[in-house]
């Protein structure tokens, strides 16, 4: 079974990167651009009978950084 | 007797050498070399160092695969028990990763690696890694890194200063750090991190010997 897992940081916490891209699509010409911040996906082959459980506890203890990041577990 | 003491190597480590050499120059004695693999430390250790580097290549986030390594288990019972441990730059990431220090360390606000000689304010100068200052100390000290950038909620931050364990701040807003934080202690006060390089500040030769106090308060108290 295809997971993905969506990392996020969460708001508040400053994104610089975010900040280059949106002045580098500023740059490029496109206008209306209000905000960019810049994530990670993780794409995890696991078996069918993993649980929520266990998928939550990879993303605590190591997917994502919960002091700065958010992370939303997608089952395809 | 001397100082028994560990040097943290993970695949990545580049300061681990500096960080030896700099523990035996002032103490006289060579520090124990520790692979990230090793599942046990050494016995009886009276400072374990993690270096800093870029340990796993940064992958995921700096210092999170390293967290995960056999040796970091060891390292978090031992200063469960009261073992100083210091952790510099990379080595400081290791330690919020692991649990062992609060906060995370973000990429620079402005975005560059920041590879400079910067002032920094002795916050605490009573913990056993800055007994060798006063408070409100100005210490120059080398800074190498790309995620620099501390932060912690405003709850944990105003914690840190309430308890005394902001260790040192930047005189400069140097890496878009919260309240310009540069190294924090732990609660029990046995784990200091740092972005700073105090190894790089020991000799003539390095320009500058402010971060020796640092090694010799650690090493009187210890030895």
């Amino acid at each position: 079974m295809k997971v993905r897992v969506h990392v996020s940081l969460k708001p508040g916490v400053l994104d610089p990167q975010g900040r280059a891209v949106h002045h580098a699509l500023e740059g490029l010409g496109f206008a209306g651009v209000n905000d960019v911040r810049v994530g990670r996906l993780i794409e995890l082959e696991v078996a069918d009978d993993t649980t929520d459980a266990t998928l939550d506890d990879m993303c605590r203890r190591l997917l994502a950084n919960g002091v700065v990041e958010n992370y939303r577990v997608e089952r395809v | 007797m001397g100082l028994r003491a560990a040097v943290i190597t993970f695949p990545g480590s580049n300061c681990d050498r500096d960080m030896a050499v700099a523990l035996e120059q002032v103490s006289g004695t060579a520090p124990l070399r520790v692979w990230h693999a090793d599942a046990t430390l050494p016995d009886r250790l009276d400072l374990i160092a993690l270096p800093g580097g870029f340990s796993y290549g940064d992958y995921l986030r700096s210092g999170a695969m390293a967290a995960t390594s056999p040796i970091m288990r060891a390292v978090v019972e031992a200063a469960g028990r009261g073992v100083p441990v210091l952790g510099v730059c990379n080595g400081f990431q290791v330690l919020t990763e692991a649990g062992l220090l609060p906060g995370a360390l973000l990429r620079n606000a402005g975005q560059t690696f920041i590879c400079r000689t910067v002032p920094l304010v002795v916050e605490n100068s009573t913990s056993l890694f800055t007994a060798g200052y006063s408070a409100g100390q100005r210490i120059r000290i080398p800074v190498a890194h790309h995620d620099g950038n501390y932060f912690a909620d405003d709850a944990t931050l105003d914690r840190l200063e309430g308890e005394g364990r902001v260790a040192f701040r930047y005189v400069d807003t140097c890496n878009g750090s919260q309240r310009d934080i540069a190294g924090v202690l732990n609660e029990a006060g046995n784990v200091l991190g740092m972005m700073p390089h105090p190894e790089r500040a020991v000799e003539d030769d390095h320009g500058g010997t402010d971060g020796r106090a640092l090694f010799e308060a650690a090493i009187r108290q210890l030895a």
